[in-house]
């Protein structure tokens, strides 16, 4: 320890309710530590399993197969014009495992951390958030794999790859939202966790990700886009193939607004339960 | 001497929900089943035309309340208290783990805690990475590490091991290193709560130097401890906690002599108040009495003393021919545990309960010198943990006494514990 440090002149006023003044300046000011744990989960996850990266791989091209088998042999669903049915389930899947295991990592990162929680200050929301730039990185791994299945196929991409990112933003968004609002019920409430996985289990077979969604009939569209994977999906194919996969943008819109409806409640219940985390576990 | 944190009217208040808890946490299930029930119940009390009696099964607890004081830069304060006085949620508000129910803190500063020692440490990563993730998680800067990263691991001794992950490190080795980090942090303010620190001695030992540095270099030290001993070494002034409420501020000497004199004798070995416990709750310990031989009730016990301990409890029912497994520790001071007196291992099993009855536990020719002694409770009856107060729940006071019958004892820094011996000699 040196005494030359100067003394810092900060001022800390705590009072009930008073994180909420400076909440998301607090946020700014602990990106690094944001970064250090996204960090963390991302070289822990690789570091963990012997296969690591291989995982990564192997996970959703063995489902692409399966699903391409089932649905678009022995149901004989029909692919987005000319696209190769692997590829359009290829096309879908990367978004949907990036939720599947945004959901899942996030919902138990609280409890993982319980330790962190309980013994030092900092705006909780991070947590949760940083498993979710971890399954980017997986994310990041598959896109890699899409480009050479591309070039294996000889589909070339169009201008709307360029929108790419803004997708990946709204498939970010899209898994945020659930992701805090389940991470603080996982923790005061130790069973969510047993619901977790069935739901995703669900959420695969009800989200376009086996089939595309212009199997789904005209008029149910609407109410079929509620669930907002339908739009992550569908806009992730759109940027993708082009023009050759058609973008429902009525459907789509409300996608969106529901995705954001559900970042807001869910940044809103973690907020709400944040404050007395510390007093659970 | 500028304000370093200055407090005003604080309260912490939880709440409890009465229910039968099971475990320690909540579940869905448990939530969903209660609405509905509630729901059920609202229903057929209309239909009834009764009005509803919403019972509010929730009671609010505060564990800290109307906490007034200021702690000057530059001073070293010790905070007194038994268990459950407060003390560690006090620490808990200071280090913004929690939030305060009422009143405000304002603090100048930056304010570190020693009970973050090793938070955040994951058993994956190498020294090297658990060194800026701990550094980061304890609040440094990516920068600040980087500079202080020579120091940290020549301080912790462990280069040759920078890269292996810390899963493969011994505890010791682990402990430098976590510790290394925390050192480097250059608190203004710094909380220790050794109740929550329980490390190996080695490690008690290291916090109390570091703590010797920072009060040295006049920075603000808050320091919860039951060890009055260190309490005196490092603290220049005392706050003395009771049930939330500071009953007493001064000088450390005067502090302490409160403590002892008032707080500790005033001790109630009462536990139908206590919440911090575990089990079913079939049964519930309620008191614990101490008694002698005449049956008298002891406030303190000499050494040598024939002592009876006995353990009320309400049952939820009677019933014979149970298994019974009733147990209690012995911790002295220090936080050392010294023993477990266990019926299991005296063979007295099988029992009866009743509705409101008690357990006695003889312990003849008390042989422990004088010391405050925190005792832990539990009781399982065929297996199943009914009761279990972890911490704490009851103390025994004990001075010295005449335990050999010679009026001598043995030294002090010989040792807490007294053996009925005797020596003789023989031609070999």
């Amino acid at each position: 320890m040196h005494s030359s440090t100067p003394h810092s002149e900060q001022l800390l006023v705590i009072e009930p309710g008073g994180r909420a003044h400076h909440y998301w300046y607090d946020l700014w000011r602990y990106r690094e530590l944001f970064l250090i744990l996204a960090w963390r989960d991302v070289s822990v996850r690789y570091k963990q399993t012997v296969i690591g990266l291989l995982w990564a791989l192997i996970r959703p091209l063995l489902t692409m197969v399966v699903f391409t088998i089932i649905f678009g042999r022995v149901a004989g669903l029909p692919s987005d014009g000319p696209i190769p049915y692997a590829l359009m389930v290829f096309a879908g899947l990367l978004p949907w495992s990036l939720f599947a295991a945004s959901i899942n990592d996030a919902a138990n990162s609280l409890i993982e951390n319980e330790r962190l929680i309980s013994k030092v200050y900092f705006p909780r929301l991070i947590i949760p958030a940083a498993t979710i730039i971890a399954a980017l990185i997986d994310l990041a791994i598959g896109l890699l794999l899409l480009v050479i299945m591309m070039v294996v196929y000889q589909t070339l991409p169009s201008w709307q790859i360029l929108l790419l990112p803004g997708f990946l933003l709204l498939a970010f968004i899209t898994s945020l939202g659930p992701g805090l609002w389940l991470s603080a019920l996982n923790l005061k409430y130790r069973d969510v966790r047993y619901i977790i996985p069935f739901s995703i289990q669900i959420g695969l077979y009800i989200s376009p990700v086996g089939f595309s969604s212009s199997v789904i009939p005209e008029q149910w569209r609407l109410i079929y886009a509620l669930n907002p994977m339908v739009g992550v999906i569908d806009g992730f194919r759109w940027a993708l193939f082009g023009g050759q996969s058609p973008l429902y943008w009525p459907g789509f819109l409300i996608s969106v607004s529901v995705a954001l409806l559900l970042l807001w409640l869910g940044v809103r219940r973690f907020r709400d339960m944040e404050r007395s985390l510390a007093d659970w576990v | 001497m500028p304000i370093a944190i200055h407090a005003e009217q604080l309260g912490k208040s939880y709440t409890l929900y009465h229910q039968r808890e099971r475990s320690r946490y909540l579940a869905l299930r448990d939530l969903v089943t209660e609405r509905t029930q509630r729901i059920w119940r609202t229903t057929l009390d209309m239909i009834r035309g009764r009005p509803g009696a919403l019972s509010g099964r929730s009671e609010e607890f505060w564990a800290l309340r109307d906490l007034s004081f200021s702690v000057q830069q530059g001073e070293a304060v010790g905070i007194i208290g038994r268990n459950g006085a407060g003390k560690s949620t006090l620490l808990k508000i200071l280090g913004r783990i929690t939030e305060p129910s009422s009143g405000r803190v304002t603090i100048r500063g930056r304010v570190a805690s020693l009970l973050e020692v090793g938070t955040g440490f994951h058993p994956e990563l190498t020294g090297r990475e658990n060194v800026f993730l701990n550094g980061s998680v304890l609040g440094m800067s990516r920068a600040e590490i980087r500079r202080k990263f020579d120091e940290i691991v020549a301080f912790a001794d462990v280069e040759r091991f920078l890269d292996t992950p810390v899963k493969r490190y011994s505890s010791g080795m682990y402990m430098r290193l976590a510790f290394a980090v925390a050192a480097h942090l250059e608190p203004e303010i710094l909380l220790v709560d050794e109740v929550l620190a329980v490390g190996d001695a080695e490690f008690q030992k290291r916090c109390l130097g570091k703590m010797n540095d920072v009060v040295g270099e006049g920075r603000t030290v808050l320091f919860v401890s039951h060890n009055m001993a260190a309490i005196h070494q490092f603290c220049s002034r005392g706050l003395v906690l009771d049930r939330g409420q500071i009953v007493f501020a001064g000088t450390v000497e005067q502090a302490t002599r409160f403590y002892t004199s008032h707080v500790q004798l005033l001790a109630s070995n009462d536990l139908s108040e206590r919440k911090d416990r575990q089990g079913s709750q079939w049964l519930r310990f309620t008191r614990v009495d101490i008694l002698d031989a005449e049956g008298q009730l002891l406030q303190q016990v000499l050494s040598g003393q024939d002592i009876r301990l006995r353990f009320y409890y309400e049952a939820q029912q009677a019933r014979s021919h149970v298994a019974v497994n009733v147990a209690f520790n012995v911790r002295n001071s220090q936080g050392m545990l010294l023993t477990n007196l266990n019926s299991t291992d005296v063979g007295e099993e099988d029992q009866t309960i009743y509705r409101s009855g008690y357990f006695e536990c003889h312990w003849p020719r008390f042989n422990l010198r004088a010391d405050s002694y925190s005792c832990a409770l539990f009781c399982a009856i065929n297996g199943e943990t009914v009761d279990w107060i972890q911490h704490a729940a009851f103390v025994i006071t004990v001075e010295d006494g005449n335990f050999h019958g010679t009026g001598k004892l043995i030294d002090r820094s010989q040792g807490d514990l007294l053996v009925d011996y005797t020596w003789s000699g023989g031609a070999a």
